[in-house]
């Protein structure tokens, strides 16, 4: 499996360290403890497209959001971080 | 029929004509007491103890495929209860008293083993940390013992001790442990429930769960709707999509985790060997070839196989345990879907969805504990609450803060 690093084009995943999905938003600090739970703990775990984040450890070290199938371990393309977070709506 | 070596020996002179299948393939009814999601061990397990210990035979096991096919059929076969949790350790023993009785309830032989469980550790602080579990076991009645680097020697003639890449310093040992016929498992378990009545529906794919307010009607299949007064589901790697199906969401992410086998040789290892650096577990089957595998690949999948990247990584643990392993020519290797929990721990217990039951989350342990998942599911089914050896894996730990952590990863399944 190969991701396409947008710093360095694609690359061995044995390169990269996986975090999980990007969905889950962390939560203001005062939001209530149901908010906290569910960003910790729950996952949608998809079968099929999902967006996740992995960091090129052993290349530019950015973390990045790949969208991949989890069905067909297709890759279909992957994104700085902070661009994901600016397209979502994220500070 | 009763299966005995009188009768083995008839069908031999009869040319063996007289065999009939060992559970029926009934179509399914209108309605059930109890309906199974998913044919796979801890299903058809729970299916027997419906039967066997609550006298519920009005219950349908419903499999997408045929039965045995998921991870009950992928797994490595290790059996062992060495957890170090109260919350663990107790429904692990359990289960392996179970599987020491296994093949005589069944009367099927599941082949089930005790050729003992070695984890190697390599530092005096890994050594002292296994004292510890050791010590946490026996006093919750299990046996284990410690050995000290001579004592893995005279065990394992296979491993170096001294002049590996990382020396052994000692193991922890449990006697008790061992392997089993992983399919005969299913097939055990299919064949003893279906003849206590129980309807094991074949090629049936749960396709929606009908709901009427807070209760479950019933589920509709490819083979059409079925009414139930209770549901359990029991789709260890498919959790997720059911859990959406019945509006629950839940802590559990799937992934894949790569076993392999090597060609067949003369014994080398009489038992379970893992080894302490990096994840590693090995034995030998009865055939001969060595039954390996190691880490999760470590991303969500549910493709059934793995990537490039982690076979090479669990060689190379192989071979730091075993630098006679790379002379052997690996036949297969395959993937398998696991249900990880944010805690490593499983889940078996009630659900805020009053009459649905939720067996899952059985990260890549569930094999061990099949005949224990099934008879503390079927208590909680039958009785509609958790029996004490299965209290503490309760869906709602993630909120009441009672996490059942082995392995101390926090909540990153990846990692458990």
């Amino acid at each position: 499996m190969r991701l396409p690093c947008p710093h360095c084009g694609p690359r061995s995943s044995a390169e990269f360290t996986y975090l999980g999905a990007a969905a889950p938003k962390r939560p203001v600090d005062d939001a209530p403890l149901e908010a906290w739970h569910d960003f910790v703990f729950i996952r949608d775990n998809p079968r099929g497209p999902i967006d996740e984040l992995w960091r090129h450890r052993l290349g530019c070290g950015a973390w990045i959001v790949v969208t991949r199938d989890t069905l067909t371990h297709d890759v279909t393309g992957a994104v700085l971080a902070s661009r994901y977070a600016k397209r979502e709506g994220e500070s | 029929m009763r299966y005995s070596a009188f009768g083995l020996l008839q069908e031999a002179l009869r040319g063996n004509r007289g065999w009939a299948p060992a559970w029926r393939d009934p179509a399914p009814k209108d309605r059930y007491d109890v309906i199974i999601v998913g044919g796979g061990g801890h299903g058809l397990a729970t299916a027997h103890y419906l039967a066997k210990n609550h006298g519920l035979t009005d219950v349908a096991v419903l499999e997408k495929g045929p039965i045995g096919l998921g991870n009950v059929g992928r797994n490595t076969t290790i059996v062992r209860a060495n957890y170090g949790l109260p919350g663990n350790e107790p429904f692990y023993a359990h289960s392996l008293k179970l599987w020491e009785g296994l093949s005589r309830d069944l009367n099927f032989n599941v082949m089930f083993s005790q050729r003992g469980v070695l984890n190697l550790c390599h530092t005096p602080a890994q050594y002292d940390q296994f004292a510890r579990r050791g010590n946490a076991m026996r006093l919750m009645g299990e046996d284990a013992e410690l050995l000290d680097a001579d004592g893995v020697k005279a065990l394992v003639p296979g491993i170096e001790t001294e002049d590996g890449r990382f020396p052994v310093a000692g193991g922890l040992l449990q006697r008790r442990a061992g392997t089993a016929r992983h399919d005969a498992v299913a097939w055990g378990y299919a064949r003893a429930a279906s003849a206590a009545g129980v309807d094991i529906v074949q090629h049936c794919e749960v396709t929606g769960i009908v709901r009427e307010g807070n209760r479950v009607k019933g589920v509709e299949t490819t083979r059409g709707f079925i009414g139930c007064d209770r549901l359990g589901l029991a789709v260890a790697g498919n959790t997720s999509r059911l859990g959406d199906m019945a509006g629950l969401r839940l802590p559990i992410e799937s992934h894949v985790l790569q076993a392999f086998v090597s060609e067949g040789l003369k014994p080398v290892l009489p038992g379970v060997v893992t080894y302490g650096i990096g994840h590693f577990y090995i034995s030998q089957s009865d055939k001969g070839g060595l039954v390996f595998g190691g880490d999760l690949d470590g991303y969500n999948s549910y493709a059934q196989r793995g990537n490039l990247p982690l076979v090479e990584h669990v060689m190379a643990a192989g071979t730091a345990l075993l630098p006679w392993l790379p002379r052997l020519r690996v036949l297969r290797s395959w993937g398998g879907v696991m249900d990880m929990s944010m805690d490593g721990s499983p889940i078996i217990g009630t659900t805020p969805i009053d009459n649905l039951y939720l067996n899952a989350g059985w990260c890549y342990g569930g094999f061990k504990a099949t005949p224990a998942s099934g008879w503390c599911f079927a208590h909680t089914i039958a009785t509609g609450s958790p029996h004490p050896l299965n209290a503490a894996f309760r869906l709602d730990r993630t909120m009441t803060g009672h996490l059942i952590d082995e392995e101390q990863a926090g909540p990153q399944p990846n990692l458990h």
